[in-house]
């Protein structure tokens, strides 16, 4: 049967406005490489110590903030309890790190574990439920584990854990290279978690964020669906956690508070909620501006809050938001397939 | 391939259904059709597995599915339209359509995080068979837009489209002919056709009694949860007790007596 045939409705499909060039540009496939090179070149431009420090910091913030984006961006569930993951994280490496003197590389695949299990602990029972009440539960569950994590001894209780080697043992441990290595690990960890925003399962998030019913309707577990969500967006913090303990080379539980939580938030909604360079630069303006700001003291947080209402005012959707067209790369049918099934 | 039997669902005292059975099968439109409140979307609702029926059985190809949930009943290969379109709002027009092949779309998360050939196949796949269903559909508007930029005729279609790109056996919808003008009445009953052509087991709730005797196979007539004809268009719309439900029941002298009587009497008071 083919559609030509009968009184069927002439199929002539509406081409959209054409894209500008500004369009073209901010969704190039290079994007992200002109990213990871403007990152890769900043230490040309300033190299003190306090400057690679703040650097690193931004990108490790950048990875909390492209994980919580698969949670929040992606499946629309608001997670106010982030920072639990992060926590988990680097506690896990710090602790074997430093008390059974494994190298920090090793810790990987057991903080892997540790952070999905924690994901699912923590997601299984608070996934059941919708909007405030899963974002009150979260909350509830990011002050849990902080307050273990302060009154546990192998945490090291409230002073938390020091002497955590570098990725590498403490010889090469440079601040330079330990940027460097920081951006190589944040850039695939943004790629990835990209990929995983394009693919069946990343539409199937937004599917129910968009309509839980429809999703359920067109086969979407959205139970299961949710928890993986979830448990990638712990896997994502749990990785950041560990560049973090690397990196300061001490964490204790104040570093795993609700503003920490609140701040990873704040980097997705402003960057532009499911959008990834969004994200990217949310992370980047939330970690950066306040330093920036130094100058102003005291006034420092007043200034900053001010600006990020500003923002929030001017562009609602975020400075970034999700592209609202598909490219013409992903909507195109292959060749040779013009003719109606049936 | 859908077998309804003794369904019943209650909320609080109110019997939205009670007793209803039917059937529907490969190759057929069976068509719901009653009063407002008589109990049809409910039915569908039990069907798919968003209302849990307190009582009777539903057998999708001879499987018990009753109070599965619904996306274990969608991988039975049932798919619906809702009463009001549902679409994703925010994604575009093929995203939307997508949706249908969540289901068959073979693909892992290690594919999708290194793009390996089978990823890239399966992707091209789902973005060809999103097209040919609007094709089927005959979507005119934008594709790669958003689907909330669509006008609501189209959104519809795109609503169709997606439950086709399932490739369901057993399709449910939900009066697709409603808020749509005559041209585009014309073209969703040609549609009809052409989906009952696929081979698909169709059940469908309107309104519209010209398309409903057009193109049914069958006319299953609700009344109070209840079924009260069951048949070919052309027997249930010669059905007393269907004309009843519809147009409600001749009063007899007696009636009439008594009821001028009262009139007469509240009138010289």
């Amino acid at each position: 049967m083919r559609l030509t045939k009968d009184t069927g409705p002439p199929v002539k499909p509406v081409r959209g406005r054409g894209d500008s060039a500004l369009t073209r540009l901010l969704e190039s496939r290079w994007l992200g490489w002109l990213g990871l090179a403007l990152a890769l070149a900043a230490p040309l431009v300033i190299a003190t110590p306090y400057a690679l420090n703040v650097m690193t910091s931004a990108a490790i913030f950048v990875m909390l903030a492209v994980g919580l984006n698969i949670v929040v961006g992606y499946c629309g569930l608001l997670d106010l309890g982030y920072a639990a993951f992060f926590a988990v994280g680097a506690y896990t490496s710090g602790v074997l790190a430093t008390r059974l003197d494994v190298p920090l590389l090793a810790t990987l695949p057991a903080v892997l574990a540790v952070t999905v299990v924690a994901g699912v602990v923590i997601g299984a029972p608070t996934l059941r439920l919708r909007s405030d009440y899963l974002a009150i539960v979260t909350l509830g569950f990011g002050e849990i584990i902080r307050i273990v994590a302060t009154n546990l001894t192998v945490t090291g209780g409230p002073s938390g854990i020091y002497g955590i080697p570098g990725l590498f043992g403490d010889a090469t441990s440079g601040a330079a290279v330990f940027y460097y290595v920081t951006v190589l690990i944040v850039a695939v960890a943004v790629l990835l978690a990209a990929r995983l925003g394009r693919s069946r399962i990343g539409r199937a998030w937004r599917f129910i964020r968009e309509d839980e019913d429809a999703a359920e309707a067109m086969g979407v577990h959205t139970y299961r669906t949710k928890l993986a969500a979830y448990v990638a967006g712990a896997v994502w913090g749990g990785m950041a956690g560990v560049l973090f303990g690397a990196h300061l080379s001490a964490i204790s539980p104040a570093s795993f508070t609700f503003l920490q939580s609140a701040l990873v938030v704040m980097a997705v909604v402003l960057g532009g909620m499911g959008s990834t360079p969004g994200v990217v630069i949310g992370a980047v303006v939330i970690s950066v501006v306040p330093e920036l700001l130094r100058d102003l003291a005291d006034y420092r947080f007043f200034a900053f809050g001010v600006l990020l209402i500003v923002v929030m005012i001017l562009r609602p959707q975020g400075l970034w938001p999700h592209r609202s067209r598909e490219t013409p790369h992903t909507a195109a049918r292959s060749k040779g397939t013009d003719h109606a099934p049936g | 391939m859908l077998r309804v039997e003794d369904l019943r669902l209650s909320f609080g005292g109110v019997r939205a259904l009670d007793g209803l059975g039917f059937e529907a099968a490969p190759g057929e439109i069976v068509s719901l059709i009653g009063p407002n409140g008589a109990g049809k979307t409910s039915a569908f609702n039990c069907v798919t597995g968003f209302y849990r029926p307190t009582g009777g059985r539903v057998l999708v190809d001879g499987t018990d599915v009753t109070g599965r949930r619904p996306s274990a009943i969608a991988a039975l290969g049932v798919s619906r339209t809702f009463q009001n379109p549902r679409l994703f709002k925010e994604l575009s027009v093929l995203d939307n359509v997508r949706s249908g092949t969540h289901l068959w779309l073979r693909q892992n998360v290690f594919d999708a995080l290194l793009h390996t050939p089978r990823f890239k196949r399966g992707e091209r796949e789902a973005t060809d068979e999103a097209h040919r269903w609007l094709d089927f559909v005959g979507l005119r508007g934008d594709r790669a837009g958003l689907v909330r930029g669509l006008p609501y005729g189209e959104q519809r279609r795109v609503e169709i489209a997606r439950a086709l790109a399932r490739r369901p056996r057993l399709l449910l919808l939900d009066e697709p002919a409603a808020g749509l003008n005559h041209g585009e009445k014309a073209e969703l009953l040609d549609l009809l056709g052409r989906i009952r052509d696929l081979g698909a087991a169709v059940a469908l709730i309107e309104h519209d009694m010209g398309l409903v005797m057009e193109v049914s196979q069958r006319v299953v007539v609700l009344n109070f949860g209840r079924g009260i004809a069951d048949g070919p268009p052309g027997a249930v719309r010669r059905d007393p007790a269907v004309i009843e439900a519809y147009l409600g029941r001749d009063a007899d002298e007696a009636e009439l007596a008594a009821a001028r009587e009262e009139v007469r009497g509240a009138g010289t008071d």
